[in-house]
């Protein structure tokens, strides 16, 4: 097996991941290569969604009995887990969502009912990148609509960076809020926080961050980021899906309004009004996503036992082998960055004229699983003058022979459609 | 999946690039951004030509230019057999084996019965079919009204 300054021993680590031994199409090792999309649950973290189904299942701040305390301590025991996995000032700046697209929303929401000086009104603008995935897109084109708000976006250089040399004339004294991706999902780019923090802060601009491909992969800093907001997903980072994560600096949660209104994030309710309990309870409407927040718990205790920065040295050497061996492959394009650095684990290419479905359906066939399509980030196929890519994305787990497996399974497409 | 059928109308084409029309629909599948611009002329309910022009994965080009081949010389009424009998065939989940009156009616169509099993490929088969009924349905809207003009 080929050997990489900064690789896991991932031989040992697969094993804590039952589906990894699956095969599929009648005895295929499975080459699972979709992690930006979703990744696999290790069985620690099954265990205690097991358990906790099994022995603490009630609802949350509700009862006085023994299994409601139970919930309920798990519950905020996992909210404490994120906020140290992303070295948050308080426990009450987490937020539990459903999603980093719910995350994403509740910001653009609050913004949108906010009173001065968070209000984003006509006369005031909203400022995205070109490399959003569609959750970091729609809510502020829904906001920017119903509000009269101007929408506008930062454009992408040719080798899938963000093009900021007009950082001064698109962030200006009119923005309110400069929304952008910490690493996207598409192209794989790094995006550089500090010069958008820098010029956001300089006209007064709130700066929320999607940390959904970051927050899995690479130590994150919600305090060093200087950020006001900071989304991510669970289900990419090893655990269950439905939960989702919005980190907000403590003021702002305080002064900005609720969204959703239901229990739980009430102070008193009379048929006339109602008060608010503090954040982070006033932006959680309902019954929350309990087993989820707890599964999610679980994979932060995983995650933190191999290491933020060791996962991220691993995929760093991964992609650095992926790029060159990609990149030996005929007719291979890839889409974003032809380097590892400023760079994540997630490789879009086209190969040839072959229709990314085509590639896929054929990989998928050997056993190997990539994403094909727009990856929810059409505007990027429409800048690069593409249909849609082939997307490779890797993961702790991950190692060179599935690299290896998927350029030998793209030389078999070529064959196949040459 | 991939029938030696399929690839071969992939690679070679029939009847492709965008001719005289009566009516022309841009028809896209928005989960993977396969697109195709498709042309009808009738002469009465004689299919005098469809001409398209797309980009997609080979599924939905190949299901196009069987398409062609199927459908051009034909009678509106045969034609409107052989779509519904195709649209059956590719919502069968796999699960429909062709027969021989299916095959008589489909030819080399029936190489699409496989594509049936992939949930995510069947739109991909359907896009042109979808269009050439559209197209159909706004080229006859068309001559009927031209009819009611003229009476
Ligand atoms: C960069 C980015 N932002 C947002 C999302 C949305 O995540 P979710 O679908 O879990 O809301 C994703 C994942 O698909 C993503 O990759």
């Amino acid at each position: 097996m080929t050997q990489l300054p900064g690789l896991l021993d991932a031989e040992a680590l697969r094993k804590d991941f039952p589906i990894l031994d699956r095969q599929v199409h009648d005895g295929k090792k499975l080459v699972y290569l979709d992690n930006a999309a979703t990744s696999q649950t290790p069985r620690q973290v099954i265990d205690v969604l097991d358990e906790y189904y099994e022995q603490h299942n009630a609802n949350v701040h509700r009862g006085v009995h023994v299994l409601a305390e139970e919930a309920t301590a798990l519950y905020e025991g996992a909210r404490d887990k994120v906020a140290e996995f992303i070295n948050a000032p308080s426990r009450n700046e987490v937020i539990f969502t459903k999603n980093a697209s719910e995350s994403l929303n509740l910001v653009a929401n609050m913004l949108g009912w906010a009173d001065e000086p968070y209000r984003v009104d006509s006369e005031t603008e909203i400022v995205i990148t070109e490399m959003e995935h569609h959750s970091n897109i729609v809510p502020w084109q829904l906001l920017a609509q119903r509000t009269g708000a101007k929408l506008k976006w930062f454009g992408l250089t040719d080798d899938g960076r963000l093009d900021l040399s007009n950082i001064d004339q698109v962030i200006t004294e009119k923005t309110k809020i400069v929304s952008f991706v910490l690493v996207s999902n598409i192209l794989g780019t790094q995006n550089p926080v500090e010069a958008i923090v820098r010029r956001a802060q300089e006209v007064g601009a709130l700066v929320c961050v999607d940390a959904s491909q970051a927050a899995p992969h690479m130590p994150l800093d919600v305090q060093a980021l200087q950020a006001d907001f900071v989304a991510f997903t669970g289900h990419k980072m090893c655990g269950p899906t439905g939960i989702g994560v919005l980190w907000g600096r403590q003021e702002l949660l305080e002064d900005l309004p609720p969204f959703l209104g239901g229990g739980e994030m009430i102070e008193t309710v009379s048929m006339h009004s109602s008060t608010y309990a503090p954040a982070p309870h006033k932006f959680e409407a309902g019954t929350p996503p309990i087993a989820q927040a707890v599964g999610l718990g679980a994979a932060i205790d995983y995650l933190n036992s191999i290491g933020m920065d060791k996962i991220f040295a691993h995929e760093h050497a991964l992609t650095e082998y992926a790029v060159k061996r990609l990149l030996e492959v005929p007719d291979l394009r890839i889409i974003g960055p032809t380097t590892a650095e400023e760079r994540g684990a997630a490789i879009s290419f086209t190969l040839g004229d072959i229709h990314p479905h085509d590639v896929g359906q054929v990989l998928d066939e050997q056993g190997i699983a990539v994403r094909v399509g727009h990856h929810c980030a059409r505007p990027v196929c429409l800048r690069y003058g593409i249909p849609a890519t082939t997307r490779a994305s890797f993961y702790l787990y991950s190692t060179p022979t599935e690299i290896d497996a998927l350029v030998d399974g793209l030389e078999h497409v070529r064959n196949f459609f040459g | 999946m991939y029938q030696e059928v399929i690839l071969d109308h992939y690679k070679n084409p029939h009847g492709r690039g965008l001719r005289d029309g009566d009516a022309e629909v841009h028809h896209v599948n928005p989960t993977c951004g396969d697109e195709i611009t498709l042309r009808v002329k009738y002469d009465g309910a004689t299919i005098e030509d469809v001409s398209y022009e797309g980009q997609g994965c080979s599924i939905s080009q190949a299901s196009a230019s069987v398409l062609n081949e199927l459908l051009v010389g034909k009678d509106l009424s045969d034609a409107r057999k052989i779509q519904e009998t195709f649209l059956e065939l590719m919502q069968s989940k796999g699960k429909l084996e062709p027969d021989d009156a299916m095959e008589e009616i489909l030819e080399d169509a029936v190489a699409f019965a496989g594509v049936s099993k992939y949930p995510a490929r069947v739109k991909c088969a359907l896009l042109s079919w979808m269009a050439w009924k559209d197209a159909t349905a706004q080229a006859l809207g068309e001559a009927d009204a031209e009819r009611k003009t003229t009476a």
